[in-house]
């Protein structure tokens, strides 16, 4: 399981810097949602993986680490997701205002020229 | 007085974010044309907050080796809650925000508060998250204060709006977002190693972390030492800053030269924590690579700034160049060198604020300026705009020649906003009498006593990397002071005739309160540089703090415990 968490996250890793740093603010909005997917996913497999461990204490459960996950990175993982989100929206929406201003998606606000 | 600081500890120590966010909710719900009591609110919010700030500078001086107040929030333990803690650097630092951001809020009552909506809630909001940076003692809080402290900035930064802000902040996000992200991975590694948070308590088990897990651990702190370093507007990772501060409306931007401020803080901080206790591997990894990027900084700041046509990009250089001082003492890391880098910074950052502020109020009547006098075609010389050789008898009168040009008094306006301008040069080059040249001197006699770093050591010879530092330092100097009377020649004693500025006395007031404290600095530099030296000590060796975090018992009674519980706990 830890091999396919590592690949998913360096393929979408990947993909997020190569769109960031593309000319085309679209491309540049994708590329740094697909990072911040990429670092959650990161954050989340810090806790070490497991499936199905609960997080919390449970009663009839043995109170060891044998038996539950990290709740600390999830917790970490909730914030930054609230956060990423927020940013991405807050950063969609200057995208708008340079493409209204100044008529162009490219990320000079103009064609370079050729 | 000391009583009732007794009192309000350890509430004291959130009070710097609660405040600024109270007046934020409250700034928000008033109506935007209602323009008069939004300032007035957020100016009694500013002033509110320096007064907690400075009772909690105070409270930190206390005994020999200073106090630390420890906020528990939500009544939690230290490993296990959200810490905030406040020692001497980050008393200092909040009085230096405060004075900022209240500077920015009387300064854009006149005029720039009308540019767009909210200005005020988002003044507000950037001072809660830089004094939540400045506070808190746990990464990921860290983060979260990050984060408000750059939504914010991005607001301020857009404020007034216009395609060269849009443009500038397009960019500035995607960097920001970027080395959020950068953050964050950091967090993470440090936290699937160390197991914590907490900074102290990082600190206790980094000694514990295995010797398999060490590489990531270091890589970890790197990927972090980069989010915050490119943050600190270090060389090559400051190609942000200039075009977003240039953008930036001048109370934003006077702000903003705080926000390098806390990429440092940072550094220091949390570097010193962990090199206190690992000195080994992390002194081989990070020392050098600080004190090299520290110089970097500075000498691309320097050249920068010769080449700067403005006095805002000229600014921009000077925050970068700041910067990069500051990184550099870090790096070799000292108390006292570090002690006078801190006065430096607060010494640079409220130049560099001034700065803004007087180049807005200068370039103000450039715009009645520029358009070009008419000329009278049929008139024998020339229509050039400069003097013509032979063309009026001498400088010193007027064109006809009636009025001694001598002897007639400089507008006032004028004449203050040229004393401003020299004041903030001089403070910026480090020339004497004022605080730059002091705190230049804190440092060089650091650098240049063999004795300073290693009192045992015998070798009376000084290291290379001092005398690069020396040599820079000095060098810095001599760039601004060419790059200052350059553009103050231009600006104040060229044009003749140029309309005055029109100066609102509400405006000029935080320039003056500014020239005020870089007198008082000079007066006071004894006692304010023992300060800074306490607070690089206390940084330099935690334990004090670290003892302070994790020993911090939780309030005894059922009503505090509910009483304590602050907004960020409920995330």
């Amino acid at each position: 399981m830890e091999v396919v968490v590592a690949l998913a996250i360096g393929v979408i890793g990947g993909s997020g810097v190569y769109l960031l740093l593309r000319p085309r603010t679209f491309e540049v909005i994708m590329g740094l949602a697909l990072i911040s997917y990429a670092v959650n996913l990161f954050i989340f497999s810090m806790g070490s993986l497991a499936l199905g461990d609960e997080p919390i204490v449970k009663p009839g459960v043995a109170a060891d680490l044998a038996h539950y996950t990290d709740p600390i990175p999830q917790a970490l993982v909730l914030t930054a997701i609230v956060i990423g989100f927020a940013m991405t929206a807050l950063f969609l929406v200057v995208l708008l205002a340079s493409r209204g201003l100044t008529g162009s998606d490219h990320v000079d606000g103009a064609e370079p020229d050729r | 007085m000391t009583t009732w600081i007794d009192k309000a500890m350890p509430g004291l120590v959130i009070a710097p974010v609660l405040v600024p966010l109270a007046a934020a909710a409250l700034l928000l719900l008033m109506r935007e044309s209602n323009r008069r009591a939004k300032a007035a609110l957020d100016i009694a919010a500013c002033v509110v907050n320096l007064a907690v700030v400075v009772a909690l500078a105070a409270w930190t001086t206390r005994g020999d080796a200073g106090a630390v107040g420890v906020y528990l929030a939500s009544n939690w333990r230290a490993p296990f809650g959200i810490v905030l803690a406040a020692d001497r650097l980050s008393a200092m630092m909040l009085v230096l925000a405060a004075v900022l951001v209240l500077a920015a809020a009387l300064f854009a009552v006149p005029r720039w508060h009308q540019a767009g909506a909210h200005f005020h809630s988002l003044l507000q909001l950037e001072l809660m998250g830089v004094n939540g940076a400045f506070l808190t003692a746990d990464l990921f809080n860290l983060f979260v204060f990050f984060e408000v402290m750059l939504a914010a900035s991005y607001g301020l930064l857009l404020h007034g709006s216009g395609r060269a802000r849009v443009r500038a902040g397009l960019r500035y996000i995607a960097v920001n977002l970027a080395a959020s992200s950068l953050f964050l991975i950091g967090v993470a590694i440090v936290y699937g190693t160390v197991g914590t948070l907490n900074y102290a308590d990082i600190a206790r088990k980094i000694a514990d972390v295995q010797h398999a897990d060490r590489g990531l651990l270091h890589a970890g702190a790197a990927i972090l030492g980069v989010a915050f370093l490119a943050k600190a507007a270090i060389w090559p990772l400051n190609f942000w800053l200039v075009p977003a501060y240039r953008a930036a409306s001048p109370p934003a931007a006077a702000v903003f030269a705080i926000l390098t401020k806390v990429g440092l803080y940072v550094v220091l901080r949390l570097w010193m924590l962990l090199v206190s206790v690992d000195p080994s591997a992390l002194v081989v990894h990070g020392g050098d690579a600080l004190v090299a990027g520290g110089l970097a900084t500075l000498a691309f700041g320097a050249v920068a700034m010769l080449a700067s046509q403005n006095l805002r990009a000229l600014a921009c250089y000077a925050v970068v160049s700041s910067s990069g001082t500051v990184l550099a003492a870090v790096g070799l890391g000292t108390a006292p060198l570090v002690g006078g880098a801190l006065y430096y910074l607060a010494g640079s950052t409220l130049a560099v604020a001034t700065l803004f502020l007087v180049a807005e109020l200068a370039e103000r009547t450039r715009e009645v300026e520029a358009a070009p006098p008419d000329v009278d075609v049929a008139a024998p010389h020339l229509p050039f705009y400069v003097d013509v050789p032979g063309q009026g008898e001498s400088s010193a009168f007027d064109d006809t020649g009636d009025t001694l040009l001598i002897g007639q008094a400089i507008p006032a306006a004028t004449a203050f906003l040229g004393m401003s301008f020299l004041a903030v040069a001089l403070v910026i080059a480090g020339l004497p009498p004022l605080s730059g040249f002091l705190a230049k001197f804190a440092m060089l006699a650091v650098l240049l006593d063999p004795r300073a770093l290693d009192a045992t050591s015998a070798s009376t010879s000084i290291p290379v990397t001092h005398w690069l530092f020396v040599a820079l330092l000095v060098g810095a100097g001599f760039t601004a002071i060419v790059a200052m009377s350059r553009s103050g020649a231009r600006l104040f004693w060229a044009p003749e005739g140029r309309a005055t500025p029109h100066l609102r006395a509400i405006e000029c007031l935080p320039v003056a309160a500014f020239l005020v404290i870089f007198a008082a600095m000079a007066a006071r530099a004894g006692p304010i540089v023992d300060y800074t030296r306490a607070a690089a000590s206390g940084v330099i060796d935690p334990a004090r703090y670290i003892d302070a975090v994790l020993a911090a018992s939780p309030v005894a009674s059922a009503g505090d415990a509910a009483r304590v519980a602050p907004a960020e706990a409920r995330r």
